[in-house]
């Protein structure tokens, strides 16, 4: 048992020293991704930031891929149950973030062709 | 086999980012939405044929409920409900991102690193799927709206995340002392599930679409965090992206409110102040046939909506006197302030539905440089947004910038009864003595008013 506690901070440690050593490209992921965010929003509309909102909440339904593989290594019931629910809840994400996005967004279609 | 699941994700990834972009533009959002849509399927798609994956039984039957629900609710809902629609599948998502922590917790299989990154994701999914249900709920209506406030509620807040987090951390270090390393998961769980629930208690209606996307923020950071955890790209960029793109639209949706998103959550709305004040004058009531009289008799329309056109569902009423007054050659404006209703854009949205053309949707600048030469400005559903209180220091409202309708020279308030706006104070507009309210449903108020005007 404190063996691991041991473990647990020399792990931290050489994980660390690996992410900085191999793993660059994550944090050049996520710094890249950060800007593309904020320039895509920064320049928006306030008429058009509740459909994005809502087009945004669908695309972290992207957790779906997540959750799938989550229960598709599932190895036993109560990982099984809990892996279920969260497809469930992801699908709900999912679908339901594109419908409503959807259903807002074609208003705004309605109105340029409209008179 | 090879890993096809690479090659979409990446191609996904840059869809999601086309589809933002395009979601931004009036003229191409529609496209957007269908650009992440197509993507996400092949995402997906892809996954399912990942090899080595069991359970797939569960899985498609989960995905088949899932999907179903989902489809329903979203179709069925009033276009007026969709912000607590949002909310609840906003929610899920960060719902999903727990339970993906939850199994990675619980199998300790991979490095301390990936489940502390794991943890801290749970952290962030638990409080926003708390938070989002308390939101979805006060939209709803199904628990008040107003701020929810008992004493020493910041130290019971603090005192609960604290001791969720230290579970965490016993967790994390294996430590058994007290009770096994793995059962310190479920009042981990418990504890920082709890404190979403408290955390959203004290935050009231009016905040709500803030609140919202900030939990939308959450969500996508720890769906990140949970993508890192399991080592997938897709996850990791998709979630980033929405968090960093939501951080942008909570603090430009707060500036639009004039709100700071720290004094948001710090709760309450401006709890102490608002007793104090006293309005002077009284209400007075106006009949629909005078309403009628005096549009009739305008040069210069103004129509101000609010949550109340929208809870009346009354916009395609509304549409329709704005064509009955402009065909009598009357000048008629729409004046949107930007946070009027529960969300930015959200009275565009519904004008929008009706049929209302774009061209005579003012935004709040532009109409605030127009009041003066108003005749009547026809307040439908509108309080706060039009609360001269804003301008007065001290006031729970003070510093919102509003639409100044009681520059116009007469005012019609169209209300369901007394009651005061989200913020819980007295509009002084209402007061004053060049309005009248026309009370009752505004769907049923506007549909008398025309047909007063069919008559004169």
């Amino acid at each position: 048992m404190h063996r691991w506690k041991i473990d647990f901070s020399t792990y931290v440690k050489r994980r660390w020293r690996e992410l900085i050593i191999t793993d660059w490209a994550w944090l050049y992921i996520v710094i890249l991704a950060i800007f593309v965010g904020y320039e895509v929003i920064s320049h928006v509309p306030v008429i058009l930031h509740t459909p994005l909102m809502s087009g945004s909440n669908f695309i972290h339904g992207i957790v779906l891929v997540g959750a799938i593989l989550a229960l598709g290594y599932a190895t036993n019931d109560v990982e099984r149950v809990i892996g279920f629910t969260g497809v469930v809840m992801a699908t709900l994400n999912v679908v339901g973030g594109y419908v409503v996005t959807e259903r807002m967004l074609s208003m705004f279609r309605k109105k340029g062709g409209g008179k | 086999m090879i890993d096809i699941t690479q090659p979409i994700y990446v191609l996904t990834i840059a869809a999601f980012v086309i589809g933002l972009i395009r979601m931004g533009n009036p003229a191409t959002a529609r496209s957007g939405i269908l650009w992440a849509g197509i993507a996400m399927a092949f995402s997906i798609g892809a996954t399912l044929f990942v090899p080595g994956l069991s359970n797939l039984v569960l899985i498609f039957t989960a995905i088949l409920i899932g999907a179903v629900i989902g489809f329903i609710a979203a179709r069925k809902v009033a276009i007026v409900d969709m912000p607590q629609m949002v909310a609840i599948y906003n929610g899920m998502g960060a719902g999903a991102a727990s339970s993906i922590a939850a199994i990675e917790l619980i199998r300790f299989g991979t490095s301390s690193f990936n489940l502390t990154i794991a943890l801290v994701g749970a952290i962030i999914g638990n409080v926003s799927i708390a938070g989002s249900v308390i939101a979805f709920l006060k939209l709803q209506g199904w628990i008040r709206q107003k701020p929810i406030i008992f004493t020493l509620q910041q130290a019971a807040n603090l005192i609960v995340v604290a001791v969720g987090v230290l579970f965490g951390i016993l967790f994390l270090t294996h430590h058994s002392l007290l009770i096994s390393y793995r059962s310190a998961l479920i009042p981990f769980f418990i504890l920082t599930i709890g404190y979403g629930f408290l955390m959203a208690l004290p935050i009231g209606g009016a905040d709500m679409p803030v609140l919202i996307s900030l939990y939308n923020a959450m969500t996508g950071i720890a769906v990140g965090l949970e993508g890192f955890a399991i080592s997938n790209y897709a996850m990791v960029v998709a979630g980033i992206l929405v968090g960093a793109a939501g951080t942008i639209l909570t603090l430009a949706m707060a500036t639009a409110m004039n709100r700071s998103v720290v004094a948001i959550l710090a709760g309450g709305f401006g709890k102490v102040q608002e007793e104090s004040r006293t309005v002077s004058g009284n209400l007075k009531p106006i009949s629909s046939e005078d309403v009628a009289v005096m549009l009739a008799y305008a040069s210069t329309v103004a129509i101000v909506p609010g949550f109340g056109m929208a809870s009346a569902q009354a916009q395609f009423k509304v549409r329709d006197l704005s064509d009955m007054l402009i065909a009598k050659g009357i000048k008629v404006f729409f004046a949107i302030h930007p946070v009027a209703g529960r969300m930015p854009g959200h009275m565009n949205v519904l004008l929008a539905e009706a049929g209302v053309p774009y061209d005579l949707l003012e935004d709040r600048d532009e109409a605030n440089r127009a009041f003066q030469d108003v005749d009547v400005s026809l307040v439908i559903g509108a309080n706060d947004v039009v609360n001269p209180a804003a301008r007065i220091p001290g006031t729970a409202l003070y510093g919102m910038p509003i639409l100044d309708v009681d520059k116009s020279k007469n005012v019609v308030v169209l209300k369901r009864g007394a009651g005061k706006g989200f913020a819980g104070i007295e509009n002084d507009l209402f007061y004053m003595d060049k309005t009248k309210m026309l009370y009752g449903d505004a769907q049923e108020s506007i549909s008398k008013v025309i047909q007063e005007l069919k008559k004169l």
